[in-house]
């Protein structure tokens, strides 16, 4: 590899304290981001990615909830983000690393005008004085293409469209020129319109500034026009990990397998969509073995008794899948 | 705004209306005035008290001249003290507002730092241990607080006078007055403040737990800000936007008085005259404090609706 990782984690896992016991949300997951590279985590609901991300920025344990992160390393650039004192982490978020959100709606602050909200990181990072966070922050509003941007800063977020507010978001994020970009699920409450406008304009920032992006998402569709490198996660695990490519000519695992032929394809038409039989396994009730053999059309017996681990296949990917490993299918 | 505040303003003057006929009605038909209770008087003088004191028109009559008077700013004369009620009140509603308006200040203060912090280490030993003392202060009666304390801080460690607003006899001016008007006014602010605490801590605090769980919260933090911006920019304030509906109340209650407070620490504030005029059926001295108080609790609503318009963007001028 010739450029040195932005980002990398190292056997992340992220557990979640319930009464009826450990949730593991994220378990051993290990990804690595390069610099002015996109890479995007895909998998169902639930299964582990947004927690990935917030275990990033350092928000895990904070709204209310209840997790911890239980191992691993979050490697950025020559620091582990896990051994950061609070302050050092609150230099780098927001900063260094932004994030943008699912809910546009709900992630900017009811009662305080837009204007202000993308002053703070100005102010907070930058040390920009009040009145040079102020035009910043107009230019801001003005490169994630909305007009009348003077107004726009006095407006309140109730006065603005989902679309417009994710771009706020956007200006918020890019304010302080992040190296790291991570949107969660950036798109999935927006107009399909307005989701191509808003990818195209992470696109464009991503050319104009060589930031990296990790994109959460289950939409395939995002994945194939955003991604250089793609993660598939299942269940808090990471299952498979390939260029975009060499993944969707030649997925490996029968979960990505499975994604990709449940994918609608345009102008083609199906009397019914393909969807993989039976549901996510309770997270509570995972014993060590494949956690998706339940619903795999290619189970073997050694895939219920042990845990496949992620192995390099083909020229850049991975898989951990009992299928490839030679081993399995000579005693399987 | 202009017109949403007339709008207002008609409503108020309607609901007022509304409201003093209610009062003049319950006074009126409860049996029985200040002259019955009199055993003294012979029956012929009772009639002759009543004709002069208009008690013998029909009650239409007496609730327009009642009006007609209280529009000019004359609430009546109040039949026991022989004064005018506008000159009774303006004599002790200032004690009972210097008292409230201490205790709601520190009330609110303190009620706002620890529901703050309470929440922000909700289930922490200092959350729980200030949840268990919160219940402890509310649980307990005002007579009794405040006879425990006098006995404590005033008759056993003699650090606080027991009660009165001046100490019998003292001829005080200028600033050895106001130092002894805040000794004697110590312990019933201290007794007011840890009855009105609680309440309003777990209000707070309940409010805070809820805004933090929000998505704006984590863009805050997202954006690296630190956690004194993003507690106090970012979720005090909206979990302070639906106290504002408890300033409609604390207006009333900052002239209201108290009646048990003021009788404890033998307060001269408008409480105790009230009590004292419930004992003598002064009615129009009963009916001029209710009226004031249903003036200031309309006032009071008007005030936090206006209020919520300018602090809370998302609530549309009508």
């Amino acid at each position: 590899m010739a450029t040195a990782d932005l980002l990398e984690i190292e056997g992340l896992s992220t557990y979640f304290d319930t009464e009826e016991g450990t949730v593991r949300a994220v378990d051993g997951v290990s990804l690595r981001v390069r610099p002015g590279e996109t890479v995007c985590i895909v998998g169902e609901s639930g299964c582990g990615k947004s927690i990935t991300a917030m275990s990033i920025m350092g928000l895990v344990g904070t709204n209310g909830t209840a997790g911890r992160i239980a191992g691993g390393r979050i490697r950025y650039e020559d620091r582990d983000l896990l051994r950061l004192n609070k302050h050092e982490l609150r230099t780098i978020r927001g900063h260094e690393i932004a994030m943008i959100f699912q809910e546009p709606m709900s992630s900017l602050n009811p009662v305080l005008p837009i204007g202000e909200q993308i002053m703070e990181p100005l102010i907070e990072h930058l040390k920009l004085s009040k009145k040079a966070a102020r035009a910043r922050a107009i230019e801001l509003i003005a490169q994630v293409g909305i007009a009348r941007p003077e107004q726009i800063a006095k407006a309140y977020p109730h006065e603005l469209s989902g679309g417009m507010l994710q771009r706020i978001m956007i200006a918020i994020a890019i304010s302080c020129g992040p190296k790291l970009l991570i949107a969660d699920e950036p798109t999935t409450a927006l107009d399909v319109t307005i989701q191509a406008q808003i990818l195209d304009m992470l696109r464009q920032f991503k050319a104009e500034s060589d930031m990296s992006i990790l994109l959460i998402t289950h939409d395939l569709g995002v994945v194939a026009e955003m991604a250089d490198y793609v993660v598939v996660m299942y269940a808090g695990k990471v299952v498979e990990e390939g260029e975009v490519v060499e993944l969707f000519e030649r997925p490996k695992h029968p979960y990505t397998q499975g994604l990709l032929k449940s994918k609608p394809i345009m102008g083609q038409r199906q009397d019914e969509l393909y969807s993989i039989p039976g549901q996510v396994p309770n997270p509570l009730e995972l014993k060590p073995s494949c956690y998706f053999y339940e619903r795999c059309e290619h189970a073997m017996d050694v895939c219920r008794r042990a845990e496949p681990t992620l192995k390099g296949v083909g020229e850049q990917g991975s898989v951990a899948c009992w299928l490839y490993e030679e081993e399995a299918i000579v005693h399987g | 705004m202009g017109t949403f505040i007339t709008k207002r303003l008609l409503y108020t003057i309607l609901i007022l209306l509304a409201a003093s006929l209610l009062i003049f009605s319950l006074y009126a038909w409860t049996p029985g005035d200040f002259i019955t209770g009199n055993i003294k008087l012979t029956p012929e003088r009772k009639a002759e008290l009543r004709e002069i004191y208009g008690l013998n028109k029909p009650l239409l009559e007496r609730y327009g001249i009642w009006m007609k008077h209280a529009l000019h700013g004359d609430f009546g004369y109040s039949m026991a003290q022989q004064k005018p009620v506008f000159t009774l009140f303006n004599q002790y509603i200032w004690n009972s507002f210097l008292l409230a308006a201490v205790s709601t200040f520190f009330t609110w203060l303190i009620a706002v730092i620890i529901g703050v912090v309470a929440a922000y280490r909700q289930y922490s030993w200092f959350d729980t241990l200030v949840m268990v003392v919160i219940f402890a202060a509310m649980s307990l009666p005002s007579f009794f607080i405040g006879l425990f304390l006098i006995k404590i801080l005033a008759v056993d460690w003699k650090w606080l006078p027991p009660g009165g607003m001046l100490t019998t006899g003292s001829n005080a001016t200028g600033m050895a007055y106001a130092e002894e008007v805040v000794r004697h006014m110590a312990l019933p602010v201290i007794v007011m403040t840890l009855l009105g605490i609680g309440s309003l801590t777990r209000y707070i605090r309940g409010n805070m737990i809820d805004v933090m769980k929000q998505d704006y919260i984590r863009t805050a933090r997202a954006k690296g800000l630190k956690e004194r911006q993003v507690l106090f920019t970012h979720a005090l304030r909206n979990a302070l936007l639906p106290a504002i509906t408890l300033v409609g109340f604390e207006l009333p209650a900052l002239f209201g008085g108290s009646l048990i407070i003021e009788k404890i620490f033998n307060w001269p504030g408008i409480g105790q005259l009230y009590m004292q005029s419930f004992g003598l059926r002064d009615y129009p001295l009963l009916m001029g404090f209710t009226v004031l108080i249903a003036i200031l609790t309309v006032i009071g609503t008007m005030l936090s609706d206006i209020l919520y318009r300018v602090a809370d963007p998302r609530v549309r001028l009508q």
